[in-house]
């Protein structure tokens, strides 16, 4: 096999993961809804929307120091 | 400490602000004058023909597209980045002494690098490569203002409150790392005083000058790798970050969808990379290259109109804001354009249709309805939801802002119908022929039927840069206007008469 086939086979695995991926992250966002911290997704749209620097954060960063 | 409360720090945003009038202003007054020196080629010799050398359009073309790409574009993105990014991390720049630095440093350093390229593209030091025009010296410098905003970009996502990083701030960091890879490889160059001949000769050519690492058909590829992420990286990928901030603030409204910005998002990174091939359609670049490049730019529609589909679902329900805001105007039809210019591009990347399209006016309709469109619609829009939050004043005039959106809405849309006509005319001209295979047009057959269409297009540039004059003193009257209370600025922008 030269190195120009072997260049066509790892870009086509390549672009399929890619794919696999994607599609795998579509189908994750849309069933599970929550990301890992428990936080549904469309209340990350807070973030611009109550973003005074007295606001609340959607989920602050001191919650993980104090696991 | 003092007993303040913690408040945003707005003053490298100002900063930036400042450089994406000014240097909008200089770059769109050097298109206008281009586009008028292609309708009336005497405009060449305006100031007499002893400085015909600095008044000639090929002088003044670099002038035009890096004055508005690297200066009113880059300024505008530096600005928002430093409005945005705080507010959405909730942590104020004065909260950090050193990422205060950062932000000034960059922005002074930015600025000398802005002069160098104006003096080094004036005095016709250039590299003729496309959008990568600078040579060595200061493409160095360039590297360094980028190494110092990414500093302060990840200097200030350390710091941060809110744990999960808001998608605008996805789209910043893409900017980064795009243009930052971009930038080396396509300015890998060897001064040419480094250099030996074939004939053994050294030390050739003024030290400032390089010559390219890479030669033709590589060289061409790299350039438009480049060239066509440049487009991705700071026309696209910056002002999504952009819309995604500040249209949901401006109206109230929460995105429509959270969930199709993230897979938008991460659509438009695998796709975009692969599409630059495109502009090396009929090139002696591989068949298989091209045919790739085809098939990418037309899959980058979905993720494209992700993007902007969930734009415009955000204000479902809320549509009377539209008609009563200027500012939303600005942002919803910034959004439309985009939807446009991303179904045209695609079409132009077909290899049938680029057969007529390629190196005619349709190419640079395609461009101008991207830029004005949408990049320059949503720069303003978002300096004009930023500026009654960094002055704490209403924005001076509505009305002012209202005739603006519609005089540059007309000039938009005569640029673009022109270099529509005019494009889809010389490509049929181009290849049109006899029964024998004899070219049925010379050259300026072209160029006599396309005179009234560049000349409407100098006109439909004007009206833009009419307007954008318009908006440079409706943000400079509003430094004195109104003061406003902060429960003002909640959402809606204020606005005087």
């Amino acid at each position: 096999m030269d190195i120009a086939q072997l260049q066509a086979y790892g870009y086509f695995t390549l672009i399929t993961l890619l794919v696999i991926g994607l599609y795998a992250y579509i189908y994750h966002l849309y069933t599970k809804k929550k990301d890992v911290d428990g936080v549904d997704y469309e209340s990350y749209s807070n973030m611009a929307l109550k973003d005074d620097i007295d606001d609340t954060p959607v989920a602050p960063v001191s919650d993980d120091k104090e696991k | 400490m003092e007993n303040r409360p913690l408040e945003y720090d707005y003053t490298v945003a100002k900063m930036f602000m400042l450089t994406t009038i000014i240097l909008g202003i200089v770059g769109m007054l050097v298109g206008v004058i281009l586009a008028f020196q292609l309708a009336f080629p005497e405009l060449n010799l305006v100031l007499g023909e002893g400085l015909a050398e600095y008044t000639n359009f090929s002088r003044l073309r670099p002038l035009h597209t890096d004055a508005v790409i690297f200066g009113f574009t880059l300024s505008g993105i530096f600005a928002t980045w430093y409005y945005v990014g705080q507010r959405v991390l909730k942590v104020s720049m004065a909260e950090s002494k050193l990422l205060m630095f950062l932000g000034k440093l960059h922005f002074w350093l930015y600025l000398v690098v802005v002069v160098s390229v104006v003096v080094s593209l004036l005095a016709g030091v250039t590299t003729s490569k496309e959008y990568a025009e600078f040579e060595w010296p200061i493409d160095i410098a360039v590297v360094v203002v980028w190494v110092i905003f990414g500093m302060g970009m990840f200097g200030l996502i350390g710091i941060r409150r809110e744990k999960s990083l808001y998608i605008s701030i996805w789209y910043y960091i893409a900017t980064f790392l795009g243009i930052a890879m971009l930038y080396l490889f396509n300015n890998m160059e060897i001064p040419t005083i480094m250099g030996t001949a074939a004939d053994g000769t050294s030390g050739i050519g003024a030290w400032y000058h390089s010559v390219s690492m890479y030669a033709g058909t590589n060289d061409a590829l790299v350039q438009w790798w480049y060239g066509h992420n440049a487009v991705a990286f700071g026309f696209t990928v910056p002002i999504v970050a952009m819309i995604y901030y500040f249209l949901p603030k401006e109206s109230g409204q929460a995105i429509y969808s959270y969930k199709l910005s993230l897979l938008s998002f991460w659509g438009l990174m695998f796709v975009y990379l692969w599409a630059g091939g495109h502009h090396l359609l009929y090139s002696t670049v591989p068949d298989w290259m091209q045919t790739m490049a085809s098939i990418f730019s037309i899959i980058l529609i979905l993720p494209s109109w992700g993007s902007a589909i969930n734009m415009l679902l955000t204000m479902k329900g809320e549509w009377q804001q539209v008609a009563a805001s200027p500012l939303i105007k600005f942002m919803v039809l910034g959004s439309t354009f985009y939807m446009f210019s991303t179904l045209e591009g695609p079409i132009q990347a077909i290899k049938s249709v680029n057969a007529i399209a390629h190196f005619t006016d349709w190419i640079v309709g395609h461009v101008h309805d991207g830029t004005l469109g949408w990049v320059g619609f949503m720069i303003m829009a978002a300096l004009y939801h930023m500026a009654p939050r960094v002055f704490k004043r209403e924005i001076y005039s509505k009305s002012l802002m209202a005739a603006q959106f519609w005089i540059q809405t007309v000039g938009v849309t005569l640029y673009f119908t022109s270099m529509w006509i005019a494009g889809i005319t010389q490509g049929m001209m181009w290849r049109a022929h006899d029964e024998f295979g004899n070219l049925a047009y010379s050259f300026i057959d072209t160029v006599t039927v396309l005179h009234p269409y560049y000349a409407i297009r100098g006109v439909g540039g004007l009206l833009y840069l009419v307007g954008f004059l318009m908006f440079a003193y409706n943000i400079y009257k509003t430094m004195s206007a109104r003061p406003v209370e902060e429960s003002e600025l909640q959402n809606a922008s204020p606005m005087g008469a």
